[in-house]
């Protein structure tokens, strides 16, 4: 359960979907009958945040409560329970790093350390030009390309203490590094040359992740 | 070990493209009309022939709970329901099928769907996994464009609608009935059964919930027939199974198998071997974090299996293998799962929501020795306490790695209680 922020933060005085974000709204309402649109509020809180810097202030709840008819302490009930939703402002690259038990096996101590090291904050913290914004979180369900973290949208896997500064270096640089195995391995595959699959079914063409910006409708 | 030929998911690590025309080269939504016009008697039939047991942890016969939901659509519409939502710590695999595979998971809802009767389909991803849903609903968009969702999807005469929802971060959502009150829109928290969700589910509606594994294999089932499914594995415990490997191994890896292949040849086959050599093994979760572990002894010879597990009081559950070398503080490994169901419990029921805690509490300090040795059994009592006693699983889940690491490595906690003791006494000397 969340708990992220309980003292209310001083957030914009009020809050409306921009037209593309209003769009989209209406679209992912549009995928559960009519009278259940309270099932798009979990979305549509998401879509709030994603325009709000990636938190969610109390009157962004409100207008996801009254867009949805739903009673705004039942918003505020889902918006507290989820990890997901930032109830408080976050660093632009916001670290999620990974210490549940198959990360902590092969070395999260290691990221956790970097992190603090090279950011020079605690977990829970934020630097002080607003940049980075490092947390602990619960398996993220990539424990085959353990240790990990997440960053806003993306996965940085395979990782130890020494590439996990040289990926927050690269952030701070302004650039956006590829999301995965930063070992350079295909994917989930096994490091050590593949045991199974060796020949392909089919020839098609190249087949990375795709690291698209339109994920939720 | 199997072979690349009986293998379902052929694009497990995403070499090749994910999307429409790539997966038909791969033999998806071939002649997939065929199938469903053989009707739904005939798909429940050829499911539950295969043996294929629910692969989201608990093992029960995906065709029969097929078969219990209403032969007849009354006024409420029935629903297909796939979770998503992994979560199990060790558990990557979903994963992999949803952003590698997608169109096997696609073609599996509308078949599923239409053997329950249900002309629509949600798919409860987890939120964390956004560049997986990227690809997951680029892949829907693709099946409605070609036709093979939507109206009259495949030309086989069923309209079927699919639909993506992505969570936002709570373990308890992979619970089914906890998935469905998030579903709705609601906090994610567990349902008393009954009723169950075949007779009143999403919106009070029929409803299934089944795992993403579990659907995606269904159509290289119908295709290449039960016997072939059937015939791989052992009896009740058949076909093939997507393995995460993590932990102390040389090249941790997903990878699918013949279910019932042992422990012993998994990892070495296919994760390199434990780091050290066999012989560094201290203890391995062989299916997911809510299972007991096993100590080396059993490691040697168990097999990968719902039965053999379960003869070994621990389960396949996902069959996330999280191996640990003799370098691994034990206690520590399994206090930090403490940690996680104490702070994934959804708070509903009391023995979970104080138990989960208390355990946590006690863990961290067993981790020191700062114990006395009657605390163990205390802390072995608790954890019966809480098994059992709640409305979803997760209070089972959080009770039963404590009690694996007490059952099989009571010696060690003894060790380091005695020795905490006796430095605290040498200091105050």
């Amino acid at each position: 359960m969340s708990a992220n922020g309980t003292a209310a933060p001083e957030g914009p005085k009020e809050f409306a979907f921009k037209p593309e974000y209003l769009e989209r709204a209406k679209h992912i309402i549009a995928k559960y009958p009519p009278g259940k649109q309270a099932s798009a509020v979990m979305p549509l809180l998401d879509l709030a945040q994603r325009q709000n810097d990636n938190w969610l202030p109390r009157v962004a709840m409100d207008y996801v409560a009254d867009m949805l008819a739903m009673p705004r302490i039942r918003v505020y009930e889902v918006a507290t329970f989820y990890t997901m939703y930032n109830l408080k402002p976050v660093g632009k690259h916001f670290v999620q790093v990974c210490t549940t038990t198959p990360c902590w096996l092969r070395g999260s101590d290691d990221v956790v350390k970097a992190c603090k090291r090279k950011l020079g904050i605690e977990l829970g913290e934020t630097t002080a030009d607003g940049q980075f914004t490092v947390i602990e979180v619960e398996c993220l369900g990539a424990c085959v390309n353990a240790p990990m973290v997440q960053i806003n949208d993306d996965y940085y896997e395979d990782l130890d203490g020494p590439s996990t500064e040289k990926l927050l270096d690269a952030l701070s640089r302004g650039e956006r590094p590829v999301a995965g195995p930063v070992s350079g391995r295909q994917t989930s595959s096994p490091a050590g040359g593949l045991t199974s699959l060796k020949t392909p079914m089919s020839k098609s063409n190249s087949a990375q992740t795709a690291s698209s910006t339109q994920g939720d409708d | 070990m199997l072979r690349d030929e009986d293998r379902i998911f052929t694009n497990l690590y995403g070499f090749e493209d994910f999307g429409l025309e790539a997966a038909r080269t791969r033999g998806d939504w071939d002649n997939t009309k065929d199938l469903i016009l053989k009707g739904r008697d005939w798909i429940i039939n050829e499911t539950k022939e295969s043996g294929l047991r629910g692969r989201g942890g608990a093992g029960f016969s995906t065709g029969l709970k097929w078969s219990f939901m209403p032969k007849q659509t009354g006024v409420r519409p029935h629903y297909l329901v796939i979770n998503a939502d992994e979560g199990e710590p060790g558990t990557c695999k979903d994963r992999d099928l949803m952003r590698h595979d997608p169109h096997k998971l696609i073609e599996g809802c509308l078949i599923a769907s239409f053997a329950i009767g249900a002309n629509a389909c949600y798919i409860y991803i987890r939120g964390e996994f956004y560049n997986e849903s990227s690809n997951l609903q680029r892949a829907i968009d693709e099946a409605y464009a070609a036709g093979l969702i939507g109206k009259n999807a495949c030309g086989a005469g069923w309209d079927f609608d699919l639909y993506l929802h992505r969570g936002a971060g709570a373990y308890i959502c992979g619970e089914e009935t906890a998935l469905i009150e998030s579903l709705e829109g609601k906090k994610g928290q567990p349902r008393n059964k009954p009723p169950f969700p075949a007779q009143a589910g999403l919106y009070s509606c029929p409803t299934t919930v089944n795992n993403v594994e579990s659907i995606a294999v269904v159509p290289t089932i119908l295709r290449r027939g039960a016997a072939w499914f059937a015939g791989l594995g052992r009896p009740k415990n058949t076909g093939t199974k997507v393995f995460s490997i993590s932990g102390h191994v040389n090249n941790p890896c997903n990878v699918e198998e013949e279910m019932g292949i042992p422990l012993k040849e998994l990892i070495e086959k296919h994760a390199g071997g434990v780091r050290g050599g066999w012989d560094n093994l201290l203890a391995i979760i062989p299916g997911g974090s809510s299972v007991p572990l096993l100590p080396r002894s059993i490691c040697d010879t168990v097999l990968m299996d719902f039965d053999s597990l379960r003869d070994q009081r621990s389960g396949l559950g996902t069959a996330a293998v999280i191996v640990m070398d003799k370098s691994t503080d034990v206690v520590k490994a399994i206090a930090r799962l403490s940690k996680f169901y104490m702070h994934e419990s959804c708070g509903q029921c009391t023995p979970c929501r104080e138990g989960t805690g208390w355990m946590w509490r006690v863990m961290e300090r067993m981790v020191q020795g700062k114990a006395r040795i009657d605390e163990i059994d205390m802390l072995f009592d608790v954890t019966k306490e809480i098994e059992g006693h709640t409305i979803c699983a997760l209070g089972d889940a959080a009770a039963w790695p404590v009690q694996g690491l007490i059952r099989h490595f009571r010696p060690e906690m003894e060790r380091r209680i005695l020795q905490y003791t006796g430095t605290q006494r040498v200091a105050a000397e």
